[in-house]
């Protein structure tokens, strides 16, 4: 059974990943799973300089899910290339360092910084959190705007690049194609969707933020739809992620055409869920006898 | 080592009006430590997140036979997933995350005049404190009326003293309040509680100059440090992202009061 796959070039063990800001930079679930099994960590956000992030409360449980509002809180770029980086290397897994900014020459200072540090595999660029009132997902949301940071973070990226994709806009393909024409050389989506609660005994919302980002299985549905529509839309890969518990899941992902799968919230909710989600997607190879992970890519039929 | 694993009940009663008592019979009890907490998953699939509940006494026993390992929950419904921790019954299977969070001083303490402070649902923490504390313990708890749930167990360990909102037992008013009408005093403070009565504490260690280790608590997703979404602002740098923002599930709950700003 080969469980290989391939992102621009680098050649992943496996197709399971983590999604960028659940997982930290791995140090905290390192004590539960063994990272050496995983195919990428994607860290948590970095960017040039840190960030505080927002008041509390952060997070709230919803039905099948959680709100989150973090707004990227981070030690910047010195404090992890210094502690985070030689942490990671210490593992047999690719590093996939997630970047974030408030302007390009923000984005483009941590991509510079991470270019000369060769144990990382691959920089995942977020124009699509939700959370944070500047940057991020203003240049996510219109398809000139993704096109210009796209372009210009390409021009100074050492690495190759994934654009990670919002899924709070009207039309995911033509996203994906700006991303593409402009020289991404994968995607990732989706980000968390923009959502409210408002606690009704109290008035208040739920989230200092008022609004946040919605993930958990049930946004699952709307992840594959985005993911496939994404997938058809371009030639670059795209990595899948939204809500994926288990491995039926990331096979769903990978069938909509998903090249590898990254797990989230749910790592929140089991801190196994990582390596159940890779022996899931060993156990359906076995049983519908697929001998490449890779023929289950963009699969689905009709 | 943090796990995550399955517990059996091994009993469960109302204690109070909606506050719960569970014991569990689980291996974690080898390892817990008064002021930390374990995140409890309830078994309806529409709530995902583990709830963050402290450990309010635990009872590990090493022996031939196997031993006991058994650790007590005391805690408040406040929503759907406790709702359905109090339906358990002796036999049902829970799974749990722990043990969790850094816990309470004690070498602080050791040897000490202490004051222990619980306010309402803060209150079951204080238990396996006192417990385990060697000092000279004042025990002062705060409760809205005359369930005073642990007031008994409390007593096995130090004088207690209690307060109510509403004056039905001990002082009328809050912990403050008992503290001033008994003359007390102290050389360190461990308490847990609701906010106001937090600052109130950090207020007043602060005037006798004495340090008081507090246990907050946030909303929490992980629970064990990665997705920063329990933080407190602090006075000095957090080691974690170096923003003056320390996770409260793994840095804390228990922090210096001095050190957080409340």
């Amino acid at each position: 059974m080969n469980t290989e796959v391939k992102i621009a070039g680098v050649t992943l063990k496996n197709p399971v990943m983590t999604a960028s800001g659940t997982f930290g930079s791995g140090m905290e679930y390192s004590e539960f799973v063994d990272l050496n099994k995983l195919g990428a960590v994607v860290t948590k956000g970095v960017a040039s300089v840190p960030w505080p992030g927002n008041p509390t409360p952060r997070v709230a449980e919803v039905y099948g899910g959680m709100l989150n509002a973090i707004g990227l809180q981070n030690p910047g770029i010195d404090v992890f290339l210094e502690r985070d980086i030689p942490f990671l290397k210490q593992y047999d897994t690719k590093i996939i360092v997630n970047v974030c900014g408030k302007t390009v020459e923000d984005y483009v200072e941590v991509v510079e910084r991470l270019g000369d540090e060769p144990a990382v595999a691959m920089l995942e660029i977020n124009v699509s959190c939700p959370n944070v009132k500047e940057g991020a997902i203003a240049f996510g949301q219109k398809a000139d705007a993704l096109s210009h940071i796209t372009g210009q973070i390409k021009k100074h990226a050492r690495q190759p690049i994934i654009m990670k994709l919002s899924p709070n806009v009207t039309d995911i393909a033509e996203m994906a194609k700006a991303a593409e024409a402009a020289g991404a050389d994968a995607l990732s989506l989706i980000n968390t969707i923009t959502g409210m609660k408002i606690d009704i005994h109290k008035r208040r919302f739920a989230i200092a933020n008022k609004t946040g980002g919605m993930s958990g299985p049930a946004i699952k549905p709307i992840a594959v739809r985005m993911v496939y529509q994404a997938a058809q839309a371009v030639k670059i890969p795209v990595i899948g992620m939204g809500g994926i518990a288990t491995g039926e899941d990331a096979v769903e992902f990978l069938l909509a055409g998903a090249s590898a799968v990254s797990v989230g919230a749910m790592n929140f909710v089991n801190p196994y869920a990582t390596v159940e989600v890779l022996e899931g997607i060993r156990g359906y190879m076995e049983r519908y006898h697929v001998e490449n992970v890779t023929d289950l890519i963009g699969a689905v039929e009709g | 080592m943090k796990q995550k694993q399955t517990a059996t009940v091994i009993s469960q009663r109302e204690i109070a009006p909606d506050i719960y008592d569970m014991w569990l019979e689980s291996a974690l009890a080898k390892e817990a430590r008064p002021g930390q907490f374990l995140g409890v998953y309830p078994k309806d699939r529409s709530t995902l997140l583990p709830r963050p509940i402290s450990i309010c006494e635990v009872d590990s026993i090493c022996s031939t036979d196997g031993g006991r390992n058994a650790l007590r929950l005391v805690y408040r419904i406040a929503g759907a997933g406790t709702r359905e921790f109090s339906g358990y019954k002796a036999g049902d299977s829970v799974s749990l995350l722990g043990v969790l969070g850094n816990g309470f001083p004690l070498e602080q303490g050791t040897g000490k005049k202490v004051f222990l402070m619980g306010g309402g649902i803060g209150v079951p923490p204080i238990l396996e404190l006192a417990k385990r504390l060697e000092a000279d313990k004042q025990v002062i708890v705060g409760y809205r009326d005359d369930k005073l749930f642990l007031k008994e167990d409390l007593e096995k360990y130090g004088r207690v003293y209690v307060a109510t909102e509403d004056g039905s037992a001990g002082t009328r008013g809050n912990v403050m309040d008992a503290i001033r009408e008994n003359g007390l005093e102290a050389e360190v403070i461990f308490a847990c509680g609701p906010m106001p009565m937090l600052r109130a504490i950090k207020a007043y260690a602060a005037e006798k100059g004495i340090p008081a280790y507090i246990s907050l608590e946030e909303h929490m997703a992980c629970g064990v440090g990665a997705c920063l979404g329990c933080v407190v602002k602090t006075k000095e740098l957090d080691h974690h992202s170096h923003v003056h923002n320390a996770r409260i599930c793994t840095d804390g709950p228990v922090f210096e009061a001095a050190e957080v700003e409340i």
